[in-house]
């Protein structure tokens, strides 16, 4: 049973690298090729026993987790960019079913016919007498009136009816010939055929052809010669024209070196990045306040209903943060929202929450605020419940007052229980895109910059915009360049998470 | 609960102590500060549940406009209920179908991948075993939302061999979800497995029972609880999830409810508000509901360092 399955799964991923190889996807040939090779050894070597329990989850991180990851790094060095959407041989493969009709090719009579489906497909007649059936994508087919499909000639030896389709008459054509069947290319490609006019029909030949010993592709009509540019993915010719599309091929540092030298660039990146850092520690900050503040309020076991208030707080926690975003958006909307018509009704005045680049900033804060604290609630009760009480007593009988004993107490202990979880929330609102996206989309826009970048854009919206909202086409390698310094700062801020909190140890005692 | 198991023992004493040295300058300082608490109290309340007042009654308006909102409807009615579901630009029931179905295929997938893979962590003792382990961890310290662009090419180019896994197909984003509940998950019922006596497995394997028997007959029915945990909280994390089903789909058709719901908010939102104030309440129900249910176990879980998107 397990060696069935296994022989599916390897019949399968040869196809598949097959497929890739073909047309030139070395990462995901590779991908397939390592996850296959892993799930073989693990099923098959005895003494890898344990790990076959994970041969599922082993192929989903390696596929949608790690490789991902690695994908992200690699198209970081490349062009990867609409117009380099390709591989090279793809872009060749592409350029080459572009077709021109030569001078003196063979040139046919033809008879059009439909299919009651409203497919089309030809009787074409060549200079010797010789008939063809020509349907689109597929291969020209000798064949002689009244045997097999074709139908019985009339007086001119053409067939009244092929294989279903029935014969169209001169007014039936005349009306969809420029529109309909002229545009038409049957056979199978390259090698087509085209209607030429009322009574020609031609092979249409492959107009660029590719030279693999010189790696060049020749325009069959100009005669022009476009040569790999294999630093840009582009075939060029002598006098710098590009044949589209082009292919991705790997830049170097080319994306790093944009975003740290070209001004344009730098300035909304520079931007964005301070936005970055101030939202998630201000995030963190207000959150964590508000939280710890309502937590030590019902920390109080004189309170009265402090459960059920504590419930109702938590209750903005357990909405689908989408959702309540939205419900904020529409609160907070300029013209019709309760917040900004209330606003307007009580001081004459409402701030811009969606185009003012400050108040739109503040807006995001707030709804933040409302997201986060019921989490910042729950952690700092919890981490209350645990300061141990006589520390409290002590200090009472030190003569401390309770100011004094909140910080000189509360605060620090508190701070070493819950401070990993603080920079988890920094690391977590760092890349807090949902709220950015489901607030304003980054938005309202800067203005004159190279890029498309707004003032509430966090680095991974910024990455966003740049991958697919670009108007000047999406440009992933580069968009992927910042997702690696989002990497990197993630990597140090949990570096440092682990090296300081002693979680590291805790994990390795568990583990 | 266990809270208040802990805490009162330990304050019982403590206020009595307390009373009974209470001058009565310090009594009044105490009734300032209960003020002060019970005011903040009333500015906490308003301001976690006003939004969520405000959107009931938006839903129950009988105009689906927000400039006439109030916030008790004179005529309170559903018909922005009705509108909700007889609108063909928005099928607001295929979008709850389709949450229903990621969400639910990607829990019950990740509950048995995570549960066999947890199993033997838990249970066999191999070389390299340690490192795995905390690479399977290290690796979601990026979280698959910063890979998005790669996710994107990467079932682009799937898409082209292999039409359902590629974009704007719901195999696809289910792998994409799966991938993201694999690290913290096997950590979590590791830690439950093994609570489990190891002497269960090895009496199993005494009377000649194979790891796999052993595992269904004897662990499987105990470790019921946390497949349950494990489960919902990839269920409610899946159907919350809103942008990387923005990025990876894009026909209406395909869109989760998430996705969906942005739609209001794009076209027209003051108009359409009472209508979005419907499928917001009737969209955030299972969550919240499921979130209040499980309180404890999902706090719990994120103070091991998970934190809600």
């Amino acid at each position: 049973m397990r060696l069935l399955i296994l022989g599916v799964v390897d019949a399968f991923a040869v196809f598949l690298i097959y497929l890739f190889v073909y047309d030139g996807l070395w990462p995901l040939a590779l991908l397939v090729t390592f996850t296959t090779l892993v799930i073989n050894v693990i099923n098959l070597w005895e003494r890898l026993y344990p790990l076959r329990w994970m041969t599922p989850a082993l192929a989903i991180i390696l596929l949608f987790v790690l490789y991902p990851i690695l994908f992200t790094v690699y198209t970081a060095f490349t062009n990867y960019s609409d117009g380099h959407l390709l591989t090279k041989v793809q872009s060749i493969r592409r350029i080459g079913q572009d077709t021109y009709l030569p001078e003196g090719g063979t040139i046919y009579g033809w008879t059009a016919y439909r299919s009651p489906e409203g497919e089309y497909a030809l009787w074409l007649v060549d200079a010797e007498g010789n008939g063809f059936v020509a349907m689109p994508e597929q291969t020209l087919q000798p064949a002689t009136p009244g045997e097999g499909e074709v139908g019985a000639a009339d007086e001119n030896g053409i067939p009244a009816s092929i294989d279903g389709y029935v014969r169209l008459t001169l007014p039936q054509i005349i009306p969809i010939l420029d529109s309909q069947l002229a545009p038409l290319k049957f056979g199978e490609p390259p090698l087509t055929i085209s209607i030429k006019s009322i009574r020609e029909a031609a092979q249409l030949l492959p107009r660029f052809v590719y030279d693999a010993e010189t790696d060049s592709i020749t325009d069959q009509i100009s005669g022009v010669v476009y040569t790999a540019d294999n630093s840009r993915g582009f075939f060029v010719s002598p006098d710098g024209a590009e044949l589209a599309p082009g292919y991705q091929v790997t830049i170097g540092w080319g994306n790093f070196d944009r975003l740290l030298n070209s001004p344009a660039l730098r300035g909304p990146f520079v931007q964005v990045f301070i936005w970055t850092i101030v939202f998630a520690l201000f995030s963190v900050v207000s959150t964590f306040g508000l939280g710890l503040f309502l937590a030590l309020i019902y920390n109080d076991p004189t309170f009265r209903f402090r459960k059920l208030i504590r419930t109702l707080l938590i209750i903005p926690y357990a909405v689908p943060g989408v959702i309540g975003i939205l419900i904020w958006r529409g609160m907070l909307n300029q013209h019709f929202g309760v917040i900004a018509s209330n606003m307007v009704k009580l001081i004459g005045w409402s701030p811009g929450w969606f185009t003012d680049p400050i108040w739109s900033k503040v807006g995001i804060l707030l709804v933040n605020l409302w997201l986060g604290f019921p989490y910042m609630m729950l952690v700092c009760s919890g981490a209350l419940q645990s300061i141990p009480k006589d520390i409290y007593e002590a200090a009472e009988v030190d003569g401390s007052n309770s100011w004094n004993s909140f910080w000189k107490i509360t605060l620090p202990l508190l701070l070493v229980a819950v401070g990993p979880l603080l920079i988890a929330s920094f690391t977590f609102n760092f890349n807090n895109f949902a709220v950015i996206y489901a607030y304003n989309e980054g938005r309202p826009p800067i203005p004159n910059t190279a890029t498309p970048a707004g003032y509430t854009d966090i680095l991974i919206s910024y990455t966003f915009r740049l991958a697919f909202e670009s108007g000047r086409g999406a440009d992933y390698g580069y968009a992927n360049a910042i997702t690696i310094v989002i990497f990197m700062i993630v990597a140090a801020i949990t570096l440092f998470q682990y090296r300081f909190m002693g979680t590291w140890e805790e994990i390795s005692e568990n583990v | 609960m266990s809270e208040q198991a802990i805490a009162k023992p330990v304050a019982l004493p403590r206020a009595r102590a307390e009373a009974t040295q209470l001058g009565s300058s310090m009594r009044g300082q105490r009734r300032v500060r209960r003020i002060g608490q019970i005011i903040a109290t009333i500015f906490a309340l308003l301001f976690a549940l006003f939004p969520i007042a405000w959107i009931i009654s938006a839903a129950f308006n009988p105009s689906s406009s927000m400039a006439t909102q109030t916030f008790i409807p004179p005529n309170a009615s559903t018909a922005n209920f009705t509108n909700l579901f007889n609108d063909p630009l928005h099928p607001f029931f295929l979008w709850m179908w389709n949450s229903t179905k990621v969400a639910g295929i990607t829990a019950i997938l990740a509950v048995f991948v995570t549960m066999l893979t947890a199993y033997a962590f838990s249970r066999f003792r191999f070389r390299g075993r340690r490192s795995l382990l905390v690479t399977i961890l290290l690796i979601q310290v990026f979280p698959n939302l910063l890979t998005m662009v790669a996710l994107f090419l990467f079932l682009r180019q799937i898409g082209e061999y292999f039409p359902s896994m590629g974009l704007n197909t719901h195999g696809g984003l289910i792998m994409v979800y799966l991938g993201a509940a694999m690290g913290i998950n096997i950590w979590l019922m590791k830690g439950y497995f093994d609570s489990i006596p190891r002497d269960i497995d090895e009496s199993a394997a005494v009377d000649g029972a194979s790891h796999w028997q052993a595992f269904w007959a004897l662990i499987f029915p105990l470790v019921r609880p946390v497949l349950a945990v494990v489960g919902v909280l990839a269920f409610v994390g899946t159907y919350n999830e809103f942008i990387l089903a923005r990025v990876l789909l894009r026909s209406t058709e395909q869109f989760t409810l998430m996705a969906g719901l942005y739609l209001y908010v794009d076209q027209n939102f003051a108009q359409s508000w009472g209508i979005f104030a419907a499928g917001a309440l009737i969209g955030a129900i299972p969550a919240a509901a499921i979130y209040t249910i499980l309180q404890d176990y999902i706090v719990s879980g994120l103070t091991q360092g998970a934190v809600k998107g």
